[in-house]
């Protein structure tokens, strides 16, 4: 158990015990590859659950966010529903965390934002050879895109940014680790990666 | 060598008459973030990344001459916060997706970011339209990453006596452009042997088919952060 975990769970045994600290995550315009590399921190997943349970989360399969100490988002803005979860996420969390290339500068999928949107749609679903020709998508369940895909920190304010696509597992943890432990989460330029 | 001297985070730097202060602390073994400098060519004082105070007021320390005696801070918060929000506009301004740019890891606009602890652009981006100009047989020009610093135009102008590059127009609408009848890269003179083709702190001016002949990871800044480097010596890519 990292050394961290360990003390907070030993200064527990003597203290009634406390609340466990509320942890909601979501990929927005993202992969799912920052979750991965979250997953990463492998058996150290078994002490963090002795101090966070997840609320909304792909773990938990709870859809909508609710009060949370930490909410942590991977991917970009790139549709009105994106706005949505975004806003809904720095509503109800005390601390909001950008995790990756894509949530932090746009990433892969603002990589469209030089071409415009039509001419995008109508070679993806009309245009491009080998398709069944069913046209552009237009049911109304569906999320409309954004003109441009933004990072997070242009649609609301977010605390804390963790850079990597995706940042290591020992990174999240240690972010992680420094975030329950009532630290400012260090950023070491050793640890800082873009790429 | 003269012996004069002046202090430089409370270090005594000896200078030589003419030096400027970024070249006699990098003379004497002191790291100064910057980008539009290098040690073979004329300072240009364009990216301020350098900036250091000098008895009370920010100056651009590659083009400040040295003097007897000055008092120059570089290594402190204020300064570190103001060079920061300098390198994050220069993120903004251009298109810098690292994780698939061949530079990463050999960039010193990422390397310089990594040392000033920079987890965010801060910013709004312009997301830019710019142009790739993969006209010229072994190199790619990428506008999208080119942060201005006129290092190529210094090269090629001052050391290859070719002048292939300059810079054009004023302020934000200043834009690299290429000497030749088309302004592509492949109808100039521009050649692999050129300095030019070696100085380029970014992923804007890139030898093709070498792009990933060293894996991520385990490149150049990737091994030592650009403090180690970066402070006098041969230059390293
Ligand atoms: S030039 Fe440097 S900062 Fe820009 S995308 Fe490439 S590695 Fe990143
Ligand atoms: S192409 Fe490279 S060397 Fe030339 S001005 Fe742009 S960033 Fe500087």
């Amino acid at each position: 158990m990292n050394p961290i975990a360990a003390d907070l769970k030993s200064a527990d045994m003597d203290t009634p015990r406390k609340p466990k600290v509320r942890i909601a995550t979501t990929s927005l315009a993202g992969c799912f590859g920052c979750h991965m590399s979250f997953l990463d921190i492998d058996e150290r997943l078994v002490a963090l659950l002795e101090l966070v349970e997840f609320d909304r989360s792909p773990l938990t399969d709870i859809k909508v966010c609710g009060p949370c100490e930490i909410g942590i988002i991977e991917g970009g803005v790139c549709n009105a529903e994106n706005v949505h979860v975004l806003r809904t996420f720095r509503e109800q969390c005390t601390t909001l965390v950008a995790i990756g290339a894509c949530a932090i500068n746009g990433g892969l999928p603002a990589q469209r934002n030089h071409l415009p949107l039509a001419t995008l749609l109508q070679e993806v679903y009309t245009t491009r050879p080998g398709l069944a020709h069913g046209g552009i998508p237009n049911d109304p369940e569906l999320p409309l895109p954004l003109h441009k895909v933004h990072p997070l920190h242009e649609v609301v304010k977010v605390d804390y940014f963790i850079p990597g696509c995706p940042p290591s597992a020992e990174v999240i943890w240690t972010f992680l680790s420094d975030l329950l432990a009532g630290r400012a989460p260090a950023s070491d330029r050793r640890t800082i990666h873009f790429d | 060598m003269s012996d004069s001297c002046f202090s430089l985070d409370g270090a005594s730097i000896a200078f030589a008459a003419g030096q400027t202060i970024l070249q006699a602390a990098m003379d004497a073994g002191h790291y100064i973030p910057h980008l539009c400098f290098h040690p073979e060519l004329k300072p240009h004082g364009s990216c301020k990344v350098c900036s250091v105070r000098v008895d009370g007021n920010m100056m651009a320390s590659c083009t400040t001459p040295a003097r007897q005696g000055m008092k120059v801070e570089s290594a402190t918060t204020e300064v570190d916060d103001q060079r920061r929000a300098v390198v994050q506009m220069l993120f903004v301004e251009g298109n810098h997706f690292c994780p698939s740019c061949e530079q990463s890891g050999r960039c010193k606009l990422q390397a310089t970011a990594y040392e000033l602890q920079m987890t965010s652009p801060h910013f709004d981006h312009f997301f830019p339209d710019r142009a790739v100009d993969a006209s010229h047989p072994d190199f790619l020009l990428d506008f999208n990453r080119c942060i201005l610093c006129s290092l190529c135009v210094r090269a090629s102008r001052d050391v290859d006596q070719k002048a292939v590059f300059g810079l054009a127009g004023r302020g934000i609408g200043t834009r690299l452009i290429v000497n030749s009848e088309s302004g592509r890269l492949g109808d100039s003179d521009f050649a692999a042997t050129d300095k030019a083709a070696q100085v380029c702190p970014v992923g804007a001016i890139l030898r093709k088919r070498q792009g990933f002949n060293v894996p991520i990871g385990q490149r150049t800044y990737d091994v030592a952060p650009i403090r180690e480097s970066d402070r006098g010596g041969p230059e390293k890519r």
